[in-house]
């Protein structure tokens, strides 16, 4: 996953929808992390709190928590659905999102109930200049 | 852009350093420069600079400032050494605590008169400016000695604490012998090795991480250029930049108390566990009455230090519940302790949930965590 191709909400956390063959019945399903920018900016991760597998989310709803030696930061969905699947090898290998932020630190996926909120997401150039406003 | 807060004179260096500034009592301070538990590590293992220079510095001339001082910190000013340091705190009329400070007894390298130094935090600069204006003007009384006003030096001069087991080696070659062997919380003032005009520095032996240490007190135009010696000196053994971010989770593993956090107004120095920074016995300052019959009760609450069982960082304002769930405490500073790996915290609880050992909660955003007591303080280092 390279982080051109992906969509961000406002709040760090980046989107991959599956988009493999056709839409399947139960819903497409969504990959879901957090930018190198939001990593970078956190530093010294100490904890990561992973939402529970079967567990029902809607966009900008907290699902988790990412704790720093500093600050303790939500997680928020940036999608409608369902947790199907977390990133269990994350915990006790943070640095894995500092390595891999957008590859191997995915934290969690998400089967789409509403895929309206899709459109609300911003694209790669759209969240860059984001973070150039934030870090000025 | 922050423009209505103070800069130290290391300010541009910080920002072309990358350093991460924020705003800290009105100074655009730098937190960090990359890794905080990297900046903590280097402190702890080899040797790393600070930029104090947002903490007052305010200077005591003249005949009545022995007096003055002795009357309005907790420890006894009158019969400090030349060259001697005291921590100390100023109290108001309750025995609450306006700020921790440091007290110097010096000499001027010029003039060889005795001279006073007090070191506040950045945050009580002006409030105690305040405090001790109106206590110069109250006076001793008639025929007491004329007390002058205090200099505030603070944006005169800059402050470069250089901490860790290996800060020998950038002060020696750029403080020389003098600075060497000054003991632990002692000072002197002393020409600076190697800069043109041989500026005087203030040296004290002091500092706010647990490891051994100077904090440099310079004239505020040569800092960049002190400051750039010392890393170019101290590069073979390691030294580099720390933030305030790393000077807090320092201090905290040493159990150093912060103004704001463990020391406040509505604390006195006995809850805070500052015994040693109270001298009673036939000493006059303000709120003595009020400490000596505190010192004859049981508290209300006291400072402890607690460990926490899992990884969830007890932070600031946190709520403290006996293993039963009633509320017995709060948490004042917390963080993960990046030398013991586990989460620590300090606050106040109820006295009979102080003994070491004794098994709590913190609640942590709902959830509540198990933590036990444990003896302050949290890393002390090797001898």
């Amino acid at each position: 996953m390279t982080p051109d191709k992906l969509l961000y909400a406002k709040t760090h956390e980046w989107v991959s929808v599956d988009t493999a063959g056709a839409k399947p019945a139960g819903g497409r399903v969504a990959t879901v992390g957090i930018s190198a920018f939001a990593v970078e900016a956190l530093t010294d991760l100490v904890y990561i709190e992973l939402p529970k597998v079967g567990r029902q989310v809607k966009h900008g709803e907290s699902f988790g928590e990412i704790e720093s030696v500093k600050a303790v930061s939500d997680l928020y969905s940036p999608v409608d659905g369902e947790i199907v699947a977390v990133n269990d090898a994350l915990v006790g290998h943070l640095e894995t999102l500092n390595s891999d932020p957008y590859g191997q630190g995915w934290i969690a996926k998400i089967r789409l109930s509403d895929e309206t909120h899709l459109k609300e997401l911003l694209d790669y150039p759209a969240y860059q200049k984001q973070c150039a406003e934030e870090g000025h | 852009m922050t423009s209505h807060l103070a800069h130290t004179p290391l300010h541009s260096w910080h920002a072309t350093a990358g350093g991460r500034l924020v705003d800290f009592a009105g100074w655009e301070m730098p937190v960090q420069y990359g890794s905080i538990v990297a900046e903590h590590e280097a402190t702890r293992k080899a040797v790393t600079l600070f930029d104090v220079s947002h903490m007052g510095r305010l200077r005591f001339d003249g005949p009545g400032a022995e007096a003055f001082l002795d009357r309005t910190v907790t420890r006894r000013v009158a019969g400090m050494k030349p060259g001697q340091v005291r921590y100390a705190l100023v109290t108001n009329d309750q025995g609450g605590i306006l700020d921790d400070v440091l007290v110097y007894r010096l000499v001027d390298s010029k003039t060889g008169a005795t001279y006073y130094q007090m070191v506040v935090n950045a945050s009580n600069r002006q409030k105690i400016l305040v405090w001790l204006e109106r206590r110069r003007a109250a006076g001793f009384g008639p025929g007491g000695p004329e007390i002058a006003s205090p200099r505030d030096l603070t944006f005169d001069t800059a402050m470069i604490a250089v901490q860790g087991p290996k800060a020998a080696a950038l002060v020696e070659p750029i403080c020389g012998a003098p600075a060497i062997a000054l003991r632990y919380y002692t000072a002197a003032e002393m020409p600076l090795i190697g800069f043109a005009g041989d500026p005087m520095a203030l040296v004290s032996r002091t500092g706010y991480t647990g490891e051994d240490g100077w904090e440099l007190v310079v004239p505020a135009k040569r800092a960049v250029e002190v400051w750039r010696r010392l890393l170019e000196v101290g590069a073979p053994v390691g030294a580099q930049p720390a933030g305030l971010a790393a000077r807090d989770t320092l201090r905290l593993e040493a159990a150093m108390p912060l103004y704001g956090h463990e020391l406040s107004e509505s604390i006195h120095p006995f809850q805070a566990g500052l015994d040693f920074a109270v001298n009673l016995e036939g000493h006059y300052f303000p709120g003595a009455d009020a400490l000596e019959k505190a010192s004859r009760e049981p508290s209300r609450v006291i400072r402890v230090g607690w460990k926490l069982g899992g990884k969830r960082v007890p932070r600031e304002g946190y709520p403290v519940l006996s293993a039963e769930g009633a509320a017995i405490g709060n948490v004042t500073s917390g963080t993960f302790s990046p030398t013991l790996q586990v989460p620590i915290a300090m606050g106040y609880c109820q006295p009979a949930f102080a003994k070491p050992g004794t098994e709590v909660l913190v609640d942590i955003r709902g959830r509540h965590e198990p933590a036990t007591v444990v003896e302050l303080p949290f890393y002390r280092r090797g001898k």
